[in-house]
């Protein structure tokens, strides 16, 4: 196989939206986004509640019918070829629907069974990916009897039985433990070092940075940004983040005296942030300025200081 | 020389294919045969689940006809016999015998009451589990699998059942000596019929309620048991009231027992009346099923 050919298939677009738009009545849940995912990468789409990211992933997934736009899995339009493009699928929902009243291991087999794989192969597969998913000896255990974190990696683990080229999960390790958090993300990992283009969905912005290449940050059906972590973080934020306490009743009075210091100014109620390239010097101006805050601290732009910025601190429900 | 590196458990667990079984099919393939055989899927799924309360349906498919037939049959029909003669001709008279034993008239009703109780049973809160409080549906609909499949699957689940009911209770009521026709086997079907024209309807409705406000226990209440008492279940409709016997009429118990008693003893009736119990049974059964595939289609978005 030529190098050209090998670097051809490496960036060949699995997944392609143009302008996918889903509307419920005059209500725009996805409103006209655009976005191309490689084979091989780890895509994220991050996004408050109600952004559009589930609406989304349920299109790609197809399982939802977009009102417009175009959509294309692995070249195939989802709503016209629905089975085919499931068939290329692995999916991890965001509530899992494994079925309690059959063994873990059955849940494998059954599944399975849904995209026409023989019993000779998927008994042995099973057993395979129990082990991967760490849950062999829970293998005969009844569903109701895992924990969260073992009923995620079952429900991963379902999602792998027909080999997927594509893996889409939503908001996958919502709701676990950061020991079940960090064995999934490990798992995760090793899929994507297997060639497993990711697509995830996350309120995590750890988590983000850990799996992602890329990501678009959507708001109200929109694309706000796109890029990697790195890149987004570089765009819209500075490098550190100095936050300052000068206690609850005084921060909105203090922070009028701290205009000028770095590059932009936050103030919340509970404490101040002062975005700057460099926030030891920003603190010393702070005291040079003779303001002495109760607490101060100096810590490295996140990617979820970009999420706030870009789609706001108000609460959504 | 050096020592030759051997790799930590660690190190070999990382260099080791992940996942070293390879699929036998392509998704193409996958997708072909989701599109021919989906529904079998799902009902081997469905079937599966079923082994999980095994023990509940063949204690209502063999306690069922035993409590009944003691009861009606051998209880009560003891008392109706000893008092009557040929009360049950007319609507359920056999021709030519002059009296009809109460066991007789009464088996073929059983038979298709059955059938109705077990559509109800599995037709009402197993759908809405599906789609609400376990949610099962959402994973198959996440397969290659459609959503028209997905109420295909579940209907042969049914169909299954009600079959293995229908079949016990048809040698229960052997046993009691309550078929004198041959072709009365011919009952486990029609039965298993009458079964699917109220199931099926019963799957659009339940596929459709999004909140559970009891629902199911008002159809328990308000139309199974109705239809149980006024379907010439125990007695002829002829020998109700104008008023109720339309019940009757619209009842596909009423259909499904007539169509047994034909075939259970030869029950004296017009052809063209047989033929609207056959028509009327399927027909219910076949909106039913449209209605129940385009509320899963809408429900599960596909």
């Amino acid at each position: 196989m030529s190098h050209a050919t090998v670097s051809k298939q490496l960036t060949k677009t699995v997944i392609s939206a143009r302008g996918l738009t889903k509307k419920y009545g005059n209500f725009a849940a996805v409103d006209g986004i655009s976005f191309d995912v490689p084979a091989g990468e780890s895509f994220g789409l991050l996004g408050p509640n109600g952004a559009g990211k589930s609406t989304t992933m349920r299109m790609i997934g197809g399982v939802s019918q977009r009102t417009s736009g175009e959509l294309s899995i692995m070249g195939l339009d989802p709503d016209r070829h629905g089975p085919e493009v499931r068939a290329h699928l692995g999916v991890v929902p965001q509530q899992d629907n494994l079925d309690d009243e059959i063994r873990v291991r059955d849940n494998l087999i059954v599944y399975g069974r849904y995209f026409g794989l023989p019993h000779s192969y998927l008994r042995p597969k099973a057993d395979e990916l129990l082990e991967f998913a760490q849950l062999t000896d829970k293998a005969k255990a009844r569903v109701d009897s895992l924990s969260g974190g073992m009923k995620r990696r079952l429900t991963i683990a379902r999602s792998l039985i027909n080999e997927p080229k594509i893996l889409l999960l939503d908001e996958p390790t919502t709701g676990l433990d950061p020991q079940a958090r960090h064995i999934l993300w490990d798992r995760l990992f090793r899929l994507k070092e297997q060639g497993v283009t990711l697509v995830l969905t996350t309120h995590y912005m750890d988590e983000a940075e850990q799996l992602c290449d890329r990501l678009i940050v959507v708001d109200k059906g929109r694309i706000m940004a796109e890029g990697s972590p790195a890149s987004l973080i570089h765009e819209y934020s500075t490098r550190e983040v100095l936050e300052l306490r000068f206690g609850s009743e005084r921060n909105a009075t203090v922070a009028a005296q701290l205009e000028g210091i770095g590059e932009r100014l936050e103030t919340l109620p509970d404490r101040v942030l002062i975005y700057a390239n460099d926030g030891e010097a920003a603190l010393e101006q702070v005291r040079y300025r003779g303001l002495h805050p109760l607490t101060s601290l100096v810590r490295r732009s996140s990617l979820e200081d970009v999420f706030l910025r870009l789609t706001g601190r108000s609460l959504v429900d | 020389m050096t020592e030759p590196h051997r790799p930590t458990a660690r190190e070999a667990d990382a260099a080791a294919p992940l996942l070293g079984l390879r699929v036998p099919l392509t998704p193409e393939q996958s997708a072909a045969k989701a599109r021919r055989f989906g529904s079998l899927y799902f009902a081997e799924h469905w079937l599966r689940t079923m082994r999980g309360y095994g023990w509940t349906v063949v204690m209502t498919a063999v306690g069922t006809p035993l409590v009944y037939l003691f009861a009606m049959g051998v209880g009560l029909a003891s008392l109706i016999d000893a008092n009557t003669a040929a009360s049950l001709g007319g609507d359920g008279g056999s021709p030519g015998s002059g009296s009809l034993p109460y066991l007789v008239f009464v088996a073929p009703a059983l038979l298709a009451t059955a059938g109705i109780m077990v559509a109800a049973e599995e037709n009402t809160y197993s759908v809405m589990s599906g789609f609400k409080w376990r949610r099962t549906y959402y994973g198959p609909n996440a397969s290659p699998l459609s959503s028209s499949q997905l109420v295909g699957g579940h209907t042969l689940g049914l169909l299954f059942r009600l079959l293995l009911t229908t079949g016990l209770y048809y040698l229960f009521l052997l046993l009691f000596g309550a078929v004198p026709e041959p072709a009365g086997w011919l009952m486990i079907f029609t039965a298993a019929l009458g079964g699917m024209a109220f199931g099926l309807p019963l799957m659009a409705y339940a596929s459709s309620i999004e909140e559970d406000k009891g629902q199911f226990a008002m159809v328990q209440r308000f139309v199974v048991m109705p239809l149980f008492l006024f379907s010439g279940t125990f007695f002829p409709l002829a020998a109700m009231p104008w008023a109720v016997q339309w019940i009757g009429w619209v009842s596909p118990l009423w259909h499904s027992t007539q169509l047994g008693r034909v075939l259970s003893y030869g029950h004296a009736e017009p052809a063209w009346l047989t033929v609207v119990h056959v028509l009327y049974l399927a027909v219910l059964a076949a909106a039913g099923w449209l209605l129940a595939k385009r509320s899963y289609t809408r429900r599960l978005g596909k």
